[in-house]
């Protein structure tokens, strides 16, 4: 089976959020492997075990990014491809259409992505990349069976459970409860720190940046307000509960 | 220079710190309560290669430097003293005689099992009358016919109780002195060979230590580790890098207790503002994080040392010496900071800090260090 997993290194949502000159501040900040990108590794991992075949991971991003493929070697994919080419950065828009251009005529089986990145929180790069293939998707999956070209998926619908069919080729994007990702081992990841990379530049793929820019640009970048202390209403409860009902009505406007 | 960890370096520290957060710091607590050594953790840990960190890949390690262990080793003592005194053992103590010392067939034999975390491995050297001055063995192994015969006891014997094997030093030729102690590799199976109920401690409850009794333990003739008569030099050596392992358990212990005495400084209110506003706080946790900055820095300089095949006997001392001593004060002011509530259970400095004063003890006392160190310099 030829299984393939996008990925995105992000910021550690542990971390605390320095926002400096418009943008997040990256010095000193962890970077990991999005922790959804995880149970695909995971799952990818798995499906390899079962079926056989081959487990590739890749993503776009800085030179940092090679870490989180390193972190996916280090827990068991055989291949990493790092597409680094700065012209190729961008949107969702962008990116979707650089890994569409990726697997335009590669032999794919499946392909995994985390639900979303803990980052932009958009969700929507690998359903992009299943329409630009033209491929059926299957997103938040909890659960994953496969048998010949039969897939069949549980979803993760707000709350409900949805169960879903599709054939060989799918996309899909894994959510919390799939699995439970392995660590990586100290031996793996000493052996991935030695893989080479496959590094494709633009002209190798096939793309031209300019062509596929960004479509939507930040306008701002700041931190929610700090939250203000709880106030403690006095008096009796009925004229209380009556402070309560104004404030919620005339201060908050919540009623 | 160049203070940067590497990719390698960095990406083991922060695998083993997700590990400890995950899986050793929930625990921590559990193990100190009762003493319960965590042998599921290390059967994990042995699993992800952490038992033969720094061993080459062909006996089954992961081929790490120093300072990847040393960073390990700070990071589980970070979440679990006990963790990491027993994690630090297992490699410094139980792998390492067999790394530096061992026949290529023992290495096979028992190396490969120890690094691939299949078995637990123990050091006995310390008897109760030979400590600081282990050269005083009083352990004797005689040869009859082609097994060694050996009688004597160990004490504070970490992880014994449950290792598969243990290197023991033994007097072999008395009229030698300490170049009459040889070191015998004993399974633990062995007959004649026992441990007693453990020890009962002040802190590191959930590490195990014990004591060691043998009555005619024979073991065949090549459970000789490496050569006869080396057995003071073996340990000189192994003791050497141990006390790099007990410096980055110092800083992970110390570490622990800053960050809970910064979180709660910043917590606590007392007269009107948080406690963390007053001078004399502040400069307990600015000497808290200057301290363990020098700590770690030593420490790491030391395992440079001994990765790049310099001697490091002074530069162990010294990091061992001063991460073990600001650990203890790290801790003691970390209680300090938490008032009355520092003295409860309900706060782990409490634990911290009772954890902290085996880093003066183990692996040579500070006095010992300070005359290691003094020695070095020409004293
Ligand atoms: C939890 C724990 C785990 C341990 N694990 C192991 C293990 O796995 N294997 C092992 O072999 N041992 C182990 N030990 C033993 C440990 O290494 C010894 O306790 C230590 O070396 C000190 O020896 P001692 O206890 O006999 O003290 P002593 O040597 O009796 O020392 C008593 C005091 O005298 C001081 N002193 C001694 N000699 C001198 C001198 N020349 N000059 C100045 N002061 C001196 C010491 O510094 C100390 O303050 C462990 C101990 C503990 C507590």
């Amino acid at each position: 089976m030829n299984i393939f997993v996008a990925l995105k290194q992000t910021f550690d949502t542990e971390e605390k959020i320095v926002v400096e000159n418009g943008a997040v501040k990256e010095d000193g900040v962890r970077f990991v492997l999005n922790p959804y990108d995880e149970y695909a590794v995971e799952e990818a991992i798995k499906l390899r075990d079962e079926f056989g075949g081959q487990v590739t991971v890749v993503t776009i991003g800085p030179d940092r990014a090679q870490e989180a493929l390193r972190t996916a070697l280090a827990m068991g994919a055989d291949d990493a491809v790092h597409i680094s080419d700065e012209s190729l950065f961008g949107d969702e828009f962008t990116v979707s259409n650089v890994l569409a251009s990726y697997f335009k005529g590669k032999e794919f089986d499946i392909i995994l992505t985390g639900n979303q990145a803990v980052d932009s929180g958009s969700g929507q790069t690998a359903v992009r990349l299943a329409e630009l293939l033209n491929i059926a998707h299957i997103s938040t999956i909890t659960k994953l069976e496969i048998s010949g070209t039969d897939v069949v998926a549980h979803r993760d619908a707000e709350g409900d459970l949805e169960v879903v069919g599709a054939k060989l080729p799918v996309l899909v994007t894994c959510q919390q409860g799939l699995n439970d990702p392995r660590y990586p081992s100290l031996i793996g990841i000493r052996k991935a720190n030695k893989k080479p990379l496959d590094t494709p530049a633009a002209g190798d793929l096939g793309v031209d940046g300019a062509s596929i820019g960004a479509k939507a640009t930040v306008q701002e970048t700041f931190l929610p307000a700090a939250k203000a202390a709880g106030r403690i209403l006095d008096g009796d409860n009925a004229g209380r509960v009556q402070e309560l009902v104004n404030l919620l009505q005339n201060e908050a406007k919540v009623l | 220079m160049n203070f940067d960890l590497t990719q390698d370096q960095m990406m083991i520290k922060n695998m083993v710190r997700d590990f400890a957060e995950a899986e050793i710091l929930p625990e921590a607590e559990h193990v100190d309560k009762t003493g319960e050594f965590p042998l599921d953790t290390f059967k994990k840990m042995g699993e992800l290669g952490f038992l033969g960190l720094p061993i080459s890949e062909e006996y089954g390690g992961a081929g790490g430097d120093t300072i990847s262990y040393a960073l390990a080793v700070e990071e589980v003592g970070r979440a679990s003293g006990s963790h990491g005194l027993s994690y630090a053992a297992a490699v410094s103590l139980g792998c390492s005689p067999f790394y530096y010392f061992g026949t290529e067939e023992q290495k096979q034999q028992w190396l490969k099992p120890l690094a691939e975390g299949k078995i637990l491995g123990a050091f006995g050297l310390t008897e109760s009358n030979a400590g600081s001055d282990a050269g005083g063995t009083q352990t004797t192994a005689v040869l009859d016919g082609n097994e060694w015969v050996i009688n004597g006891s160990k004490c504070f014997i970490t992880n014994v109780t449950y290792a598969g094997v243990c290197v023991v030093t033994a007097v072999t030729d008395k009229s030698k002195g300490t170049k009459g102690i040889t070191s015998f590799i004993i399974p633990t199976d062995t007959p004649g060979f026992r441990t007693a109920t453990p020890y009962d401690k002040l802190g590191l409850k959930g590490s195990n230590t014990a004591e060691i009794i043998m009555e005619d333990v024979r073991v065949p003739k090549e459970n000789i580790l490496g050569s006869l008569d080396n057995g003071f030099k073996q340990f000189m050596i192994t003791l050497d890098g141990g006390r790099i392992s007990i410096g980055a358990l110092s800083v992970g212990i110390a570490q622990a207790a800053y960050e809970a005495a910064l979180k709660y400084s910043q917590e606590r209110m007392q007269f009107g503002q948080s406690i963390s506003k007053f001078q004399a706080i502040q400069f307990k946790l600015a000497d808290m994080a200057m301290n363990i900055e020098l700590a770690r820095t030593a420490v790491h300089k030391a395992a440079w040392l001994k990765d790049q095949g310099r001697p490091f006997t002074k530069e162990g001392a010294i990091a061992k010496l001063f991460a073990s001593e600001i650990c203890m004060r790290a801790c003691d002011q970390a209680v300090q900071i938490h008032g009355g509530y520092g003295y409860m259970k309900e706060y782990p400095v409490e634990r911290f800090f009772r954890d902290a004063k085996l880093m003066e003890i183990g692996e040579g006392t500070s006095e010992i260090q300070r005359i290691v160190i003094a020695r070095q310099i020409g004293c």
